[in-house]
């Protein structure tokens, strides 16, 4: 039948493909980026960054394990310049597994505080999540909260909402308790969480928000910038359910709130790596700052930037100075504490 | 399995004997079949080390729970499709009820919404804080005590989601199969004395059983892979498992190792579906040349049937749809800018390339069985459809790992022997990322283009060569006319398929370059649904002209002599 033909053909647009879509020559100017952060939650900056230096910004976005596999498997050749994350642990899993490099810059340094960057520049905290409680304002008394631990407490019996432990943000917050209070300990408090669980765990941040604000529970754990999404949200509904809500600042009394950062880092086989420095020093300047708190509700790393007003209405905070690294270090660990408690 | 096939060439039947039936099409479909093998042989090797301690403390905690689940999964969304699919295509196929020709291809329209977005629609309709439940308790003055409302994020709902976005596989393969069978086997029966619910349960399902089978292991197997739905529902699957194992507790090689374990229990399944069905043959006597008639529904059936039709059309379709297009609404005018028509081009055009492709390679994969239909050819093309039933991150990083390997091997292959270096040829290019949807939706296409050659016998060859014809005129004039529905069918699958592809295109797309599907996960994930909409609604938009298109070219070509 038709043997000579078709092979022939397949090879030739195989080939053609081949020669069509590899990626262009690398010109001066640019910087290419992996990014962990959402689009929305980066290009803008990036935009603004290529408006003042002219130097253009090639951006793809993704799950982090998955950019790192990318890095790692890319090897020399990877033409990222620059890893953006929205967990530290995984900045510092990224430097482990070798694909970032040390970078020194004195306005990096000037304006990024230690706790939130690697002692020896391997990356750079760029903003600061928080995770407090979030409570029902008609049912729940702030006085009756005062840590996470005491979420464990039988009087919450029921009246939990939390996320799968699926997620990185309780991955982290466990693995912060693990680095405060030690494996037993804090296997015993997953399991008093469990046991006050309004619901089976489902659903992201804002559907805890949500069921909190609609009485199927009075308290649950969230990251401040869900909370602020609601706020300025395009739906009514998500704004009425912000409204029924407040922010409870746990632990300031002990450890402080746990926190992570989102962060960035040189790669270790950049070629732009003057250009990389650039924007890591951009994102670390005053306005970039103000964006992260006026767009995105997260903190700035930079202690000289005034909050935005939604992050002034929800009151100040003692974070978590343990080092961020030590989440990451740690993760595994709390995954498999999580599933020894039972918290799905 | 092809019924009618030519015997083979020459001596070379048993699976090692190679080297006496080596010829250009056992090297061509073999080769092309192991080459898209590679992301699951990737996957096996990876796994291919003694299991670490990660084992035991899965034993120990929630490997039970992953495995009860997925069965769970696969076994509810299985019988969902059979319940919903079978019944419609019997109806549309051989009945005549008020609204059937709209219905015919309506009925296919929930394959254009992705899984993840009807789960996030659904959670937004009947969640504790939707309007639903709100409507209850404001009307009712009902608190949270006060009543009981099925919980749709749990594994029944996950089950629901994906059975109503998947039945349309099977509506497809099975309103085929029913259109196709002759008038006069049903005529015989009938003459025998055979009622109408004995004739369908003695006759009509079981000739079509070969491509029930078919439709409901394609269903099962992307049951198995999701990962949106189930992960948002909170089920933990094996899929969800396998993330967590590896992103969570970092363990790659354990996370392989659950992967290829996932695999290798679809294989089975596979291998033992073939066995079962070893012995008998699924044909019919001659090409369908009479239509049988249309069975007439009268009084309360006609309503029945419509009421049949209409539920999965709006429980699948025009509620998710409705309330995108509600979402789309509010939020189009903040989130579409001038980057919408880019995405748009950007995913019709990935769709349409990987749909054209991977219609070349099951055509040639099937070509290439029926003409050597040896041992080494099936198992072949059999590994080659795999990757279906692999979660798409793990296929995609099964085809990230071998395609960076040849690019550094050839980069310091040609830094040593010409001192330069070639860069980056696969890793971060388009090739790689419609290499992985070759991968991935192979077994769709290749379905229906087996389908589509049993219906071919080798006599017809045989007539038309007798009668003067070159082997290429066989070819144009004999094979294509009939196989066209069939093509269309795949291509049509394909390309909707591509066009909701999602996590391999996050983890393999080049620079700058984003679709729809990616637009619209990125801002789900970011807890946006209601901002996710206009990309969601493009997406089934987009789905919707093929979807019309597939139905006529079905109810057309290879039924053309209406009564």
């Amino acid at each position: 039948m038709f043997q000579a033909s078709n092979p022939r053909i397949l090879l030739s647009i195989f080939g053609l493909l081949t020669s069509l879509l590899t990626p262009p020559a690398l010109a001066s100017g640019e910087v290419n980026v992996y990014s962990a952060r959402k689009e929305d939650l980066i290009k803008p900056l990036l935009d603004d960054f290529s408006k003042q230096t002219g130097i253009k910004v090639n951006l793809v976005t993704g799950k982090e394990e998955a950019l790192l596999q990318r890095l790692q498997s890319e090897g020399v050749n990877s033409p990222a310049d620059v890893l953006l994350t929205s967990d530290a642990g995984r900045l510092a899993a990224a430097q482990q597994a070798g694909v970032l490099q040390a970078v020194q810059s004195a306005s990096l340094n000037q304006n990024i505080p230690a706790i939130y960057r690697d002692p020896d520049g391997y990356w750079y905290g760029l903003s600061v999540r928080a995770r407090p409680i979030i409570y029902a304002r008609d049912r729940v008394k702030p006085k009756q909260l005062s840590t996470y631990e005491a979420l464990a407490d039988p009087q919450w019996k029921g009246k939990l909402c939390l996320r799968s432990s699926d997620s990185v943000y309780n991955q982290s917050l466990v693995a912060g308790m693990i680095a405060h209070h030690g494996e037993a300990k804090t296997e015993a408090w997953a399991r008093g969480l469990v046991a006050n669980l309004a619901r089976p765990p489902k659903g992201g941040d804002r559907d805890q928000i949500k069921a909190v604000a609609a009485g199927e529970c009075d308290v649950t754990l969230a990251n401040t910038y869900y909370l602020g999404g609601m706020i300025s949200s395009s739906d009514d509904a998500e704004k009425q359910a912000a409204a029924q809500v407040a922010v409870f600042w746990p632990d300031v009394q002990t450890t402080g709130v746990h926190v992570n950062v989102s962060g960035a880092g040189v790669t270790a086989h950049a070629r732009q790596r003057d250009n990389a420095i650039k924007l890591l020093e951009f994102l670390a300047s005053d306005q970039a700052q103000r964006w992260y708190a006026e767009v995105n509700s997260e903190y700035p790393v930079n202690p000289a930037i005034p909050p935005s007003a939604t992050l002034k209405s929800w009151g100040e905070f003692k974070a978590d100075t343990l080092n961020v690294a030590k989440l990451g270090e740690l993760n595994a660990a709390a995954v498999k504490l999580m599933d020894r408690a039972g918290w799905k | 399995m092809p019924p009618y096939t030519n015997p083979p060439p020459q001596g070379g039947r048993g699976f090692w004997s190679l080297a006496a039936g080596i010829d250009r099409w056992t090297v061509l479909v073999v080769g092309l079949a192991m080459l898209l093998a590679l992301p699951v042989l990737t996957v096996f090797l990876t796994a291919l080390q003694p299991p670490g301690e990660v084992w035991r403390h899965l034993a120990d905690t929630v490997l039970a729970d992953y495995v009860l689940n997925s069965v769970t999964l696969m076994i509810g969304v299985g019988v969902g499709t059979l319940l919903i699919g079978v019944p419609t295509a019997w109806l549309t196929a051989t009945c005549e009820f008020p609204g059937r020709r709209g219905f015919e291809w309506a009925l296919l329209l929930p394959m254009a919404i992705p899984a993840y977005i009807i789960a996030y629609t659904y959670t937004g309709l009947l969640d504790f804080a939707g309007p639903v439940q709100t409507f209850l308790r404001l009307t009712f003055g009902w608190t949270r005590q006060d009543y009981a409302f099925p919980e749709i994020r749990s594994l029944p709902g996950a089950i629901l989601m994906l059975a109503l976005v998947l039945y349309p596989y099977l509506y497809l393969l099975a309103q085929a199969a029913f259109l196709e069978q002759s008038a006069a086997v049903l005529e015989v029966s009938r003459s025998l004395g055979a009622g109408s619910w004995r004739r369908f349960l003695t006759i009509t399902l079981p000739l079509a059983r070969p491509s029930l089978i078919a439709g409901m292991s394609l269903v099962q197997m992307e049951a198995l892979a999701d990962y949106g739905t189930v992960q948002y529902f909170g089920v933990s699957t094996f899929t969800t498992g396998i993330f967590r194992v590896w992103f969570g507790m970092n363990d790659a090689t354990a996370a392989a190792q659950l992967a290829a374990l996932l695999l290798l229990f679809v294989l089975t399944l596979l291998v033992l579906e073939r066995l079962s069905r070893r012995q008998a043959r699924f044909h019919h006597t001659g090409q369908r040349t009479q239509r049988p008639p249309r069975l007439r529904l009268s009084g309360w059936r006609r309503w029945l049937a419509t009421g049949a039709c209409l539920l999965p059309l709006l429980l699948g379709f025009l509620i998710p749809a409705g309330q995108l297009i509600v979402w789309t609404w509010r939020t189009a005018p903040q989130v579409v800018d001038d980057r919408f028509l880019e995405l748009a081009g950007h995913s019709l055009g990935l769709a349409g390339g990987a749909a054209l492709l991977i219609l070349l390679l099951a055509l040639l994969l099937g070509y290439g069985q029926r003409l050597r239909p040896r041992p080494v050819v099936r198992l072949a093309v059999r590994s080659a459809g795999l990757g279906y039933a692999a979660p798409g991150t793990v296929l995609a990083i099964g085809v990230m790992l071998p395609f960076a390997a040849i690019d550094r091997n050839v980069d310091s292959w040609a830094r040593e022997w010409l001192g330069l270096s070639t860069g980056l040829l696969f890793s971060g290019t388009l090739f790689t990322l419609l290499f992985a949807y070759c991968a991935r939706f192979l077994p769709a296409a290749l379905h229906s283009v087996e389908a589509g050659l049993t219906r071919i016998r080798p006599s017809m060859d045989d007539a038309a060569r007798a009668l003067g014809a070159e082997p290429h005129g066989v070819l144009w004039r004999v094979h294509i006319p009939i196989l066209r529905g069939s093509l269309l069918t795949a291509l049509l699958l394909v390309f909707v398929d591509a066009l909701k592809e999602l996590p391999a295109t996050l983890i393999l797309r080049p620079f700058n370059f984003n679709t729809l599907a990616v637009r619209a996960f990125e801002l789900a994930s970011d807890e946006r649904l209601a901002d996710s909409a206009s990309f969601a609604l493009a997406i089934v938009l987009a789905g919707i002209g093929p979807v019309i298109l597939l139905s006529r070219a079905i109810s057309r070509s290879d039924h053309a002599p209406l009564p």
